[in-house]
Protein backbone atom coordinates (compact mmCIF):
# COMPACT_ATOMS: atom_id res chain seq x y z
CA UNK A 1 0.00 0.00 0.00
CA UNK A 2 2.86 2.61 0.98
CA UNK A 3 4.28 1.09 -1.90
CA UNK A 4 1.63 2.46 -4.35
CA UNK A 5 1.90 5.78 -2.92
CA UNK A 6 4.79 6.30 -2.86
CA UNK A 7 4.65 5.35 -6.74
CA UNK A 8 1.27 7.57 -7.12
CA UNK A 9 3.10 10.43 -5.14
CA UNK A 10 5.97 10.18 -7.88
CA UNK A 11 4.30 9.84 -11.03
CA UNK A 12 2.14 12.86 -10.19
CA UNK A 13 5.71 14.78 -9.54
CA UNK A 14 7.30 13.61 -12.35
CA UNK A 15 4.28 13.13 -15.25
CA UNK A 16 1.34 14.94 -14.40
CA UNK A 17 2.33 17.49 -17.36
CA UNK A 18 2.68 14.50 -19.71
CA UNK A 19 -0.14 12.90 -19.31
CA UNK A 20 -2.50 16.12 -18.77
CA UNK A 21 -0.95 17.70 -22.16
CA UNK A 22 -1.90 14.16 -24.13
CA UNK A 23 -5.21 14.43 -22.38
CA UNK A 24 -5.91 17.29 -23.58
CA UNK A 25 -5.55 16.86 -26.94
CA UNK A 26 -8.16 14.26 -27.08
CA UNK A 27 -10.78 16.48 -24.48
CA UNK A 28 -10.59 19.32 -26.24
CA UNK A 29 -11.03 21.43 -23.05
CA UNK A 30 -8.66 22.13 -20.12
CA UNK A 31 -11.51 21.70 -17.21
CA UNK A 32 -12.14 17.78 -18.99
CA UNK A 33 -8.97 17.00 -19.08
CA UNK A 34 -7.98 18.23 -15.70
CA UNK A 35 -10.99 15.79 -13.63
CA UNK A 36 -9.82 13.05 -16.40
CA UNK A 37 -6.55 12.38 -15.07
CA UNK A 38 -7.66 13.50 -11.74
CA UNK A 39 -9.97 10.25 -12.17
CA UNK A 40 -6.80 8.53 -13.37
CA UNK A 41 -5.02 8.92 -10.37
CA UNK A 42 -8.08 8.02 -8.33
CA UNK A 43 -8.35 4.92 -10.51
CA UNK A 44 -4.12 4.14 -10.09
CA UNK A 45 -4.96 3.83 -6.31
CA UNK A 46 -7.26 0.80 -6.44
CA UNK A 47 -5.87 -0.72 -9.42
CA UNK A 48 -2.47 -0.89 -8.58
CA UNK A 49 -3.19 -1.93 -5.16
CA UNK A 50 -5.04 -4.80 -6.51
CA UNK A 51 -2.83 -5.61 -9.39
CA UNK A 52 0.82 -4.34 -8.73
CA UNK A 53 2.45 -1.23 -10.12
CA UNK A 54 2.20 -1.17 -13.93
CA UNK A 55 6.08 -1.01 -15.42
CA UNK A 56 5.38 2.31 -16.79
CA UNK A 57 3.15 4.73 -14.17
CA UNK A 58 3.03 7.41 -16.90
CA UNK A 59 1.85 5.57 -19.81
CA UNK A 60 -0.91 3.53 -17.20
CA UNK A 61 -2.55 7.01 -16.52
CA UNK A 62 -2.25 8.02 -20.04
CA UNK A 63 -3.95 5.39 -21.13
CA UNK A 64 -6.75 5.67 -18.31
CA UNK A 65 -7.08 9.69 -18.80
CA UNK A 66 -7.66 9.58 -22.59
CA UNK A 67 -9.90 6.75 -22.33
CA UNK A 68 -12.22 8.63 -19.53
CA UNK A 69 -11.68 11.75 -21.97
CA UNK A 70 -13.16 9.78 -25.08
CA UNK A 71 -15.89 8.76 -22.98
CA UNK A 72 -16.99 12.36 -21.95
CA UNK A 73 -16.57 13.51 -26.01
CA UNK A 74 -18.95 10.57 -26.65
CA UNK A 75 -21.33 11.63 -23.99
CA UNK A 76 -21.53 14.71 -24.34
CA UNK A 77 -22.20 14.18 -28.24
CA UNK A 78 -24.60 11.48 -27.69
CA UNK A 79 -26.60 14.98 -25.48
CA UNK A 80 -25.80 16.71 -28.44
CA UNK A 81 -24.04 19.56 -25.99
CA UNK A 82 -21.25 20.98 -27.78
CA UNK A 83 -18.22 21.74 -25.50
CA UNK A 84 -16.23 24.87 -26.34
CA UNK A 85 -13.10 22.87 -27.88
CA UNK A 86 -9.79 24.23 -27.47
CA UNK A 87 -8.08 25.34 -30.97
CA UNK A 88 -5.53 22.73 -31.83
CA UNK A 89 -6.88 19.65 -30.13
CA UNK A 90 -7.91 16.60 -32.67
CA UNK A 91 -11.12 17.45 -33.45
CA UNK A 92 -12.44 14.30 -33.76
CA UNK A 93 -10.30 11.64 -32.19
CA UNK A 94 -10.81 8.33 -33.65
CA UNK A 95 -10.93 5.51 -30.88
CA UNK A 96 -10.26 2.70 -33.16
CA UNK A 97 -6.94 4.78 -33.95
CA UNK A 98 -5.51 3.21 -30.04
CA UNK A 99 -2.22 4.84 -29.81
CA UNK A 100 1.06 2.48 -28.45
CA UNK A 101 1.51 3.05 -24.87
CA UNK A 102 5.13 4.71 -26.67
CA UNK A 103 3.47 6.21 -29.34
CA UNK A 104 1.28 8.68 -27.06
CA UNK A 105 2.92 12.35 -28.55
CA UNK A 106 5.03 14.51 -26.26
CA UNK A 107 2.56 17.48 -26.16
CA UNK A 108 3.79 19.14 -22.60
CA UNK A 109 5.54 22.18 -24.54
CA UNK A 110 1.91 22.75 -26.10
CA UNK A 111 0.49 22.99 -22.78
CA UNK A 112 3.49 25.02 -21.26
CA UNK A 113 2.64 27.44 -24.23
CA UNK A 114 -0.50 27.50 -23.81
CA UNK A 115 -0.44 28.50 -20.22
CA UNK A 116 2.35 31.22 -20.96
CA UNK A 117 0.54 32.91 -24.08
CA UNK A 118 0.88 36.87 -23.66
CA UNK A 119 -2.71 37.15 -24.25
CA UNK A 120 -2.94 36.50 -20.21
CA UNK A 121 -1.67 38.50 -17.55
CA UNK A 122 1.94 37.46 -16.05
CA UNK A 123 -0.02 36.43 -12.55
CA UNK A 124 -2.78 34.13 -14.69
CA UNK A 125 0.53 32.63 -16.96
CA UNK A 126 2.24 31.65 -13.23
CA UNK A 127 -0.65 30.05 -11.83
CA UNK A 128 -1.84 27.90 -15.03
CA UNK A 129 1.38 26.84 -14.88
CA UNK A 130 1.80 25.59 -11.74
CA UNK A 131 -1.61 24.23 -11.86
CA UNK A 132 -1.90 22.67 -15.22
CA UNK A 133 2.14 22.04 -16.07
CA UNK A 134 2.59 20.84 -12.33
CA UNK A 135 -0.16 19.43 -11.29
CA UNK A 136 -0.47 21.52 -7.83
CA UNK A 137 -3.91 22.58 -6.28
CA UNK A 138 -5.60 25.57 -6.32
CA UNK A 139 -5.05 25.63 -1.93
CA UNK A 140 -1.17 25.12 -2.73
CA UNK A 141 -1.22 27.79 -5.69
CA UNK A 142 -2.91 30.08 -3.18
CA UNK A 143 -0.66 29.66 -0.01
CA UNK A 144 2.41 29.77 -2.91
CA UNK A 145 1.52 33.72 -3.48
CA UNK A 146 -0.13 34.48 -0.15
CA UNK A 147 -3.66 34.89 -1.77
CA UNK A 148 -6.93 33.49 -0.67
CA UNK A 149 -8.49 30.30 -2.51
CA UNK A 150 -11.15 31.61 -4.25
CA UNK A 151 -9.64 34.74 -5.06
CA UNK A 152 -6.83 31.99 -6.89
CA UNK A 153 -9.42 29.67 -7.79
CA UNK A 154 -11.43 32.69 -10.03
CA UNK A 155 -7.60 33.92 -11.06
CA UNK A 156 -7.13 30.15 -12.61
CA UNK A 157 -11.06 30.08 -14.42
CA UNK A 158 -11.28 33.38 -15.39
CA UNK A 159 -7.62 32.42 -17.76
CA UNK A 160 -9.44 28.75 -18.56
CA UNK A 161 -12.43 30.88 -19.84
CA UNK A 162 -10.42 33.21 -21.84
CA UNK A 163 -8.15 30.26 -23.38
CA UNK A 164 -11.67 28.70 -24.63
CA UNK A 165 -13.91 32.14 -25.21
CA UNK A 166 -10.69 34.10 -27.29
CA UNK A 167 -9.69 31.02 -28.78
CA UNK A 168 -5.86 30.83 -27.48
CA UNK A 169 -4.34 28.01 -29.42
CA UNK A 170 -3.25 24.40 -28.24
CA UNK A 171 0.04 24.39 -29.70
CA UNK A 172 3.88 25.52 -29.80
CA UNK A 173 4.35 28.52 -31.60
CA UNK A 174 6.12 28.78 -35.17
CA UNK A 175 9.74 29.26 -35.36
CA UNK A 176 9.45 33.07 -36.17
CA UNK A 177 7.32 33.97 -32.79
CA UNK A 178 9.45 31.08 -30.69
CA UNK A 179 11.94 33.26 -29.58
CA UNK A 180 9.14 36.12 -27.86
CA UNK A 181 7.10 33.31 -26.35
CA UNK A 182 9.92 31.30 -25.16
CA UNK A 183 11.32 34.28 -23.37
CA UNK A 184 7.95 34.66 -21.82
CA UNK A 185 7.86 30.56 -20.60
CA UNK A 186 11.26 30.92 -18.89
CA UNK A 187 10.08 34.24 -17.34
CA UNK A 188 7.50 32.81 -15.57
CA UNK A 189 9.96 29.80 -14.77
CA UNK A 190 12.08 32.26 -13.46
CA UNK A 191 9.60 34.27 -11.40
CA UNK A 192 8.91 31.23 -9.73
CA UNK A 193 12.34 30.77 -8.94
CA UNK A 194 12.98 33.72 -7.10
CA UNK A 195 9.77 33.83 -5.50
CA UNK A 196 10.67 30.90 -3.79
CA UNK A 197 14.29 32.06 -3.56
CA UNK A 198 13.55 35.06 -1.43
CA UNK A 199 9.75 34.92 -0.63
CA UNK A 200 8.34 38.20 -0.34
CA UNK A 201 6.60 38.03 2.95
CA UNK A 202 7.09 35.59 5.69
CA UNK A 203 9.30 33.55 8.14
CA UNK A 204 11.59 31.63 6.04
CA UNK A 205 13.98 33.20 3.22
CA UNK A 206 13.63 29.87 0.76
CA UNK A 207 10.05 28.93 -0.25
CA UNK A 208 11.73 25.24 -0.69
CA UNK A 209 8.37 23.95 -2.95
CA UNK A 210 8.37 27.02 -5.34
CA UNK A 211 12.25 26.56 -5.90
CA UNK A 212 12.09 22.56 -6.24
CA UNK A 213 8.63 23.19 -8.87
CA UNK A 214 11.19 25.80 -10.85
CA UNK A 215 14.07 23.49 -11.04
CA UNK A 216 12.21 20.61 -12.31
CA UNK A 217 9.99 22.84 -15.12
CA UNK A 218 13.48 24.32 -16.16
CA UNK A 219 14.81 20.47 -16.55
CA UNK A 220 11.77 19.38 -18.12
CA UNK A 221 11.99 22.61 -20.49
CA UNK A 222 16.06 21.14 -21.07
CA UNK A 223 14.77 17.47 -21.79
CA UNK A 224 11.96 18.37 -24.68
CA UNK A 225 14.18 21.42 -26.08
CA UNK A 226 17.68 20.32 -25.66
CA UNK A 227 18.85 23.11 -28.09
CA UNK A 228 17.09 26.04 -27.24
CA UNK A 229 20.27 28.12 -25.60
CA UNK A 230 18.15 30.37 -23.41
CA UNK A 231 16.20 26.84 -21.82
CA UNK A 232 20.29 25.72 -20.86
CA UNK A 233 21.10 29.13 -19.77
CA UNK A 234 17.91 29.03 -17.86
CA UNK A 235 18.77 25.89 -15.89
CA UNK A 236 21.99 26.67 -15.21
CA UNK A 237 21.44 30.06 -13.69
CA UNK A 238 18.89 27.94 -11.48
CA UNK A 239 21.30 25.61 -10.63
CA UNK A 240 24.32 27.96 -10.17
CA UNK A 241 22.04 30.10 -7.82
CA UNK A 242 20.65 27.03 -6.02
CA UNK A 243 23.84 25.87 -5.11
CA UNK A 244 23.99 28.50 -2.28
CA UNK A 245 20.77 27.74 -1.03
CA UNK A 246 21.92 26.16 2.12
CA UNK A 247 24.64 28.68 3.13
CA UNK A 248 22.56 31.69 2.76
CA UNK A 249 21.15 32.01 6.21
CA UNK A 250 22.78 30.77 9.07
CA UNK A 251 21.47 28.08 11.93
CA UNK A 252 18.81 30.42 13.36
CA UNK A 253 17.74 32.02 10.40
CA UNK A 254 19.77 35.10 9.74
CA UNK A 255 20.55 36.11 5.85
CA UNK A 256 24.43 35.65 5.38
CA UNK A 257 25.86 37.71 2.34
CA UNK A 258 27.96 36.20 -0.51
CA UNK A 259 31.28 36.81 1.82
CA UNK A 260 30.10 35.40 4.74
CA UNK A 261 28.85 31.78 3.36
CA UNK A 262 30.47 28.85 3.67
CA UNK A 263 31.71 27.87 0.32
CA UNK A 264 32.26 24.08 0.85
CA UNK A 265 29.05 23.46 1.64
CA UNK A 266 27.57 24.62 -2.22
CA UNK A 267 26.37 21.97 -3.87
CA UNK A 268 29.35 20.96 -6.28
CA UNK A 269 27.24 18.25 -8.06
CA UNK A 270 24.86 21.59 -9.11
CA UNK A 271 28.10 23.69 -10.04
CA UNK A 272 29.72 21.35 -12.37
CA UNK A 273 26.28 20.71 -13.79
CA UNK A 274 25.31 24.36 -14.37
CA UNK A 275 28.97 24.86 -15.62
CA UNK A 276 28.63 22.38 -17.97
CA UNK A 277 25.17 23.93 -19.37
CA UNK A 278 26.73 27.75 -19.24
CA UNK A 279 29.75 26.61 -21.47
CA UNK A 280 26.86 25.46 -24.38
CA UNK A 281 24.67 28.39 -23.62
CA UNK A 282 26.93 31.01 -23.96
CA UNK A 283 28.21 30.03 -27.88
CA UNK A 284 28.59 30.34 -30.76
CA UNK A 285 27.62 34.01 -30.84
CA UNK A 286 25.22 36.47 -28.91
CA UNK A 287 24.41 34.93 -25.61
CA UNK A 288 20.62 35.56 -24.37
CA UNK A 289 19.91 36.92 -21.01
CA UNK A 290 19.89 34.16 -18.68
CA UNK A 291 22.85 32.19 -20.37
CA UNK A 292 25.19 35.72 -19.37
CA UNK A 293 22.86 35.62 -15.72
CA UNK A 294 24.32 32.08 -15.34
CA UNK A 295 27.87 32.70 -16.52
CA UNK A 296 28.07 35.70 -13.59
CA UNK A 297 26.69 32.56 -11.46
CA UNK A 298 29.34 30.46 -12.68
CA UNK A 299 32.11 33.11 -11.95
CA UNK A 300 31.34 33.39 -8.20
CA UNK A 301 30.49 29.31 -8.22
CA UNK A 302 34.55 28.95 -9.31
CA UNK A 303 35.87 31.25 -6.48
CA UNK A 304 37.43 29.89 -3.56
CA UNK A 305 36.38 33.00 -1.73
CA UNK A 306 34.49 36.57 -2.40
CA UNK A 307 37.79 38.18 -2.68
CA UNK A 308 39.41 36.10 -4.98
CA UNK A 309 36.17 36.41 -7.13
CA UNK A 310 37.23 37.45 -10.79
CA UNK A 311 35.35 40.58 -10.51
CA UNK A 312 36.28 42.49 -13.60
CA UNK A 313 35.32 39.43 -15.57
CA UNK A 314 31.54 39.83 -13.24
CA UNK A 315 31.48 43.58 -14.32
CA UNK A 316 32.44 43.19 -18.13
CA UNK A 317 29.47 40.26 -18.20
CA UNK A 318 26.73 42.70 -16.65
CA UNK A 319 28.27 45.39 -19.31
CA UNK A 320 26.92 42.65 -21.85
CA UNK A 321 24.31 42.11 -19.73
CA UNK A 322 23.10 45.24 -19.56
CA UNK A 323 22.99 45.55 -23.78
CA UNK A 324 21.12 42.66 -24.21
CA UNK A 325 18.73 43.22 -21.32
CA UNK A 326 18.31 46.75 -20.30
CA UNK A 327 16.22 46.10 -16.98
CA UNK A 328 17.05 48.60 -14.01
CA UNK A 329 17.63 45.43 -11.86
CA UNK A 330 20.78 44.92 -14.29
CA UNK A 331 22.06 48.34 -13.77
CA UNK A 332 21.97 47.71 -9.84
CA UNK A 333 23.81 44.47 -10.02
CA UNK A 334 26.48 46.03 -12.45
CA UNK A 335 26.98 49.06 -9.90
CA UNK A 336 27.72 46.42 -6.95
CA UNK A 337 30.20 45.10 -9.12
CA UNK A 338 32.05 48.33 -10.68
CA UNK A 339 31.65 49.35 -6.23
CA UNK A 340 34.13 46.23 -6.34
CA UNK A 341 36.38 46.93 -8.97
CA UNK A 342 36.28 50.51 -8.75
CA UNK A 343 35.11 51.63 -5.38
CA UNK A 344 32.12 52.85 -3.57
CA UNK A 345 32.41 55.97 -4.60
CA UNK A 346 32.35 55.44 -8.39
CA UNK A 347 29.78 52.33 -7.38
CA UNK A 348 27.29 54.87 -5.79
CA UNK A 349 28.03 57.78 -8.43
CA UNK A 350 26.35 54.61 -11.16
CA UNK A 351 23.64 53.85 -8.70
CA UNK A 352 22.90 57.28 -8.45
CA UNK A 353 22.22 57.26 -12.57
CA UNK A 354 19.57 54.51 -11.85
CA UNK A 355 18.33 55.99 -8.53
CA UNK A 356 14.67 57.76 -10.24
CA UNK A 357 13.89 54.57 -12.32
CA UNK A 358 10.12 54.67 -11.59
CA UNK A 359 10.62 50.74 -12.18
CA UNK A 360 12.75 50.51 -8.84
CA UNK A 361 10.83 52.79 -6.74
CA UNK A 362 9.49 49.63 -4.84
CA UNK A 363 12.68 47.48 -4.91
CA UNK A 364 14.33 47.24 -1.45
CA UNK A 365 17.94 46.22 -3.08
CA UNK A 366 18.01 49.83 -4.34
CA UNK A 367 17.71 51.47 -0.77
CA UNK A 368 19.76 48.80 0.88
CA UNK A 369 22.87 48.48 -1.87
CA UNK A 370 22.38 52.65 -1.22
CA UNK A 371 23.03 52.09 2.37
CA UNK A 372 25.90 49.89 2.36
CA UNK A 373 28.04 51.89 -0.13
CA UNK A 374 27.03 55.18 2.20
CA UNK A 375 27.93 53.32 5.02
CA UNK A 376 31.62 52.39 3.71
CA UNK A 377 32.00 55.71 2.40
CA UNK A 378 31.79 57.11 6.29
CA UNK A 379 28.35 58.77 5.34
CA UNK A 380 26.64 57.06 8.53
CA UNK A 381 23.36 59.47 8.79
CA UNK A 382 22.49 59.27 4.80
CA UNK A 383 23.36 55.30 5.35
CA UNK A 384 20.93 55.03 8.30
CA UNK A 385 18.21 56.95 5.51
CA UNK A 386 18.93 54.46 3.07
CA UNK A 387 18.39 51.39 5.57
CA UNK A 388 15.17 52.80 6.73
CA UNK A 389 13.81 53.12 3.23
CA UNK A 390 15.30 50.03 2.49
CA UNK A 391 13.24 48.36 5.90
CA UNK A 392 9.99 50.20 4.56
CA UNK A 393 9.75 48.33 1.79
CA UNK A 394 10.64 44.81 2.96
CA UNK A 395 8.66 42.21 4.63
CA UNK A 396 10.96 39.43 4.69
CA UNK A 397 11.83 38.45 8.25
CA UNK A 398 15.43 37.40 7.41
CA UNK A 399 16.06 40.10 5.54
CA UNK A 400 14.21 42.65 7.89
CA UNK A 401 16.43 41.52 10.69
CA UNK A 402 19.60 41.82 8.39
CA UNK A 403 18.87 45.68 7.26
CA UNK A 404 17.65 46.65 11.18
CA UNK A 405 21.19 45.13 12.63
CA UNK A 406 22.76 47.30 9.83
CA UNK A 407 20.92 50.40 10.94
CA UNK A 408 21.57 49.67 14.76
CA UNK A 409 25.45 49.76 12.99
CA UNK A 410 25.36 52.95 11.37
CA UNK A 411 23.48 54.87 14.12
CA UNK A 412 25.03 53.87 17.50
CA UNK A 413 28.75 53.98 16.38
CA UNK A 414 29.68 52.20 20.16
CA UNK A 415 27.97 48.93 18.93
CA UNK A 416 30.42 48.91 15.70
CA UNK B 1 -12.50 30.04 -37.67
CA UNK B 2 -13.71 32.36 -34.96
CA UNK B 3 -14.72 35.94 -34.88
CA UNK B 4 -13.46 38.98 -33.24
CA UNK B 5 -14.09 42.55 -32.96
CA UNK B 6 -11.28 44.22 -33.79
CA UNK B 7 -12.03 48.12 -31.84
CA UNK B 8 -9.40 50.69 -32.94
CA UNK B 9 -8.76 53.30 -30.20
CA UNK B 10 -6.32 56.77 -30.93
CA UNK B 11 -6.14 60.01 -29.84
CA UNK B 12 -9.05 61.51 -32.68
CA UNK B 13 -7.75 65.48 -32.02
CA UNK B 14 -4.93 64.61 -34.90
CA UNK B 15 -7.47 63.31 -36.93
CA UNK B 16 -10.63 65.57 -36.70
CA UNK B 17 -10.15 67.12 -39.40
CA UNK B 18 -8.07 65.63 -41.54
CA UNK B 19 -5.84 67.27 -44.39
CA UNK B 20 -5.70 65.29 -48.12
CA UNK B 21 -2.65 64.01 -47.52
CA UNK B 22 -3.42 62.25 -43.92
CA UNK B 23 -6.86 60.80 -45.53
CA UNK B 24 -5.26 59.67 -48.54
CA UNK B 25 -2.83 57.90 -46.29
CA UNK B 26 -5.31 56.41 -44.10
CA UNK B 27 -7.76 55.31 -47.51
CA UNK B 28 -4.27 53.33 -48.57
CA UNK B 29 -3.54 51.88 -45.21
CA UNK B 30 -6.94 50.78 -44.31
CA UNK B 31 -7.16 48.91 -48.03
CA UNK B 32 -3.63 47.27 -47.62
CA UNK B 33 -4.77 46.45 -44.31
CA UNK B 34 -8.03 44.79 -45.61
CA UNK B 35 -5.70 43.02 -48.83
CA UNK B 36 -3.26 41.64 -46.21
CA UNK B 37 -6.09 39.84 -43.83
CA UNK B 38 -7.73 38.14 -47.22
CA UNK B 39 -4.14 37.22 -48.40
CA UNK B 40 -3.31 35.31 -45.30
CA UNK B 41 -6.37 33.63 -45.15
CA UNK B 42 -8.85 35.64 -42.73
CA UNK B 43 -12.12 37.52 -43.71
CA UNK B 44 -13.04 40.94 -43.07
CA UNK B 45 -17.30 40.27 -42.50
CA UNK B 46 -17.71 44.23 -41.63
CA UNK B 47 -15.93 47.61 -40.68
CA UNK B 48 -16.77 51.05 -40.39
CA UNK B 49 -14.87 54.47 -39.62
CA UNK B 50 -17.01 56.65 -36.74
CA UNK B 51 -17.25 59.89 -36.36
CA UNK B 52 -15.95 61.94 -33.86
CA UNK B 53 -16.54 61.27 -30.23
CA UNK B 54 -17.95 64.82 -30.35
CA UNK B 55 -20.66 63.57 -32.29
CA UNK B 56 -21.56 61.03 -30.14
CA UNK B 57 -25.25 60.59 -27.95
CA UNK B 58 -25.29 58.30 -25.18
CA UNK B 59 -28.34 56.93 -23.54
CA UNK B 60 -27.85 55.55 -19.88
CA UNK B 61 -30.36 53.36 -18.04
CA UNK B 62 -30.95 53.33 -14.01
CA UNK B 63 -30.26 50.00 -12.89
CA UNK B 64 -33.89 48.90 -12.83
CA UNK B 65 -33.69 49.27 -16.22
CA UNK B 66 -36.49 51.95 -15.83
CA UNK B 67 -35.45 56.03 -16.22
CA UNK B 68 -33.41 56.38 -19.92
CA UNK B 69 -31.07 59.62 -19.76
CA UNK B 70 -29.74 61.25 -22.96
CA UNK B 71 -26.22 62.95 -22.44
CA UNK B 72 -24.33 64.31 -24.98
CA UNK B 73 -20.63 62.59 -26.04
CA UNK B 74 -19.60 58.97 -25.14
CA UNK B 75 -20.76 56.80 -22.88
CA UNK B 76 -16.75 56.46 -21.41
CA UNK B 77 -14.80 59.71 -22.18
CA UNK B 78 -11.44 58.52 -22.70
CA UNK B 79 -7.87 59.84 -23.92
CA UNK B 80 -7.88 57.33 -26.78
CA UNK B 81 -11.06 57.34 -28.45
CA UNK B 82 -13.35 54.33 -30.36
CA UNK B 83 -12.49 55.72 -33.98
CA UNK B 84 -13.77 52.55 -35.84
CA UNK B 85 -13.95 48.46 -35.97
CA UNK B 86 -13.87 45.79 -38.26
CA UNK B 87 -15.49 42.65 -38.15
CA UNK B 88 -13.11 39.87 -38.75
CA UNK B 89 -12.52 36.15 -38.96
CA UNK B 90 -9.50 34.51 -38.16
CA UNK B 91 -8.28 30.85 -37.53
CA UNK B 92 -7.27 31.71 -33.47
CA UNK B 93 -6.28 34.34 -31.40
CA UNK B 94 -2.53 34.28 -32.36
CA UNK B 95 -4.14 34.52 -36.24
CA UNK B 96 -6.20 37.49 -35.01
CA UNK B 97 -3.49 39.35 -32.95
CA UNK B 98 -1.26 39.11 -36.14
CA UNK B 99 -4.02 40.91 -37.67
CA UNK B 100 -4.36 43.59 -35.22
CA UNK B 101 -1.08 44.61 -35.75
CA UNK B 102 -1.34 45.11 -38.63
CA UNK B 103 -4.15 47.32 -38.49
CA UNK B 104 -3.57 50.87 -38.71
CA UNK B 105 -3.62 52.56 -35.54
CA UNK B 106 -1.46 55.78 -35.74
CA UNK B 107 -0.86 56.88 -32.35
CA UNK B 108 -3.31 54.71 -30.82
CA UNK B 109 -3.95 51.11 -30.62
CA UNK B 110 -6.53 48.00 -31.12
CA UNK B 111 -8.40 45.99 -28.67
CA UNK B 112 -9.64 42.61 -30.15
CA UNK B 113 -13.21 41.20 -28.69
CA UNK B 114 -14.34 37.60 -29.66
CA UNK B 115 -17.35 37.26 -30.70
CA UNK B 116 -19.75 35.60 -28.16
CA UNK B 117 -21.48 32.64 -29.66
CA UNK B 118 -25.36 32.84 -29.33
CA UNK B 119 -27.02 30.42 -31.58
CA UNK B 120 -26.68 27.63 -28.90
CA UNK B 121 -30.13 26.75 -26.49
CA UNK B 122 -27.90 27.46 -23.83
CA UNK B 123 -25.07 29.89 -22.47
CA UNK B 124 -21.56 29.17 -24.48
CA UNK B 125 -18.96 27.05 -22.44
CA UNK B 126 -21.88 26.07 -20.30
Amino acid sequence: MNKVRQALAEAHRREWAFVLAATVRVAGNLDVAEECVQDAFVAALATWTERGVPGNPGAWLTTTARNRALDVRRREQSLRRKLPLLVGTDPAPDPADGEEAGMIPDDRLRLVFTCCHPALAREAQVALTLRLVCGLTTSEIARAFLVSEPTMAARITRAKHKIAAARIPYRVPPAHELPDRLDAVLTVVHLLYTTGHTAPQGQALVRADLVERALDLARMLHTVMPDEREVRGLLALLLLTDARRATRTDAGGRLLLLEEQDRSRWDQQAIVQGRELVRTALRPSRPGRFALQAAIAAVHAEAPSYAETDWREVLALYNVLLAVWPSPVVALNRAVAIAVVEGPAPGLAALDAIADDPRLAAYPYLAATRADLLRRLGRTQDAAHAYQAALSLTANTAERDFLAQRLAEVTDPSGS
Amino acid sequence: MAKYLLLIYGDETGFAEPTPEQWDWMMKAHGEFAQGVAAQGGQILGGEALQPTATATSVRSDAAGGDQTVTDGPFVETKEALGGFYLIEAADLDQALAFAKQCPAPGGGVELRPIMDTSGATPPGA
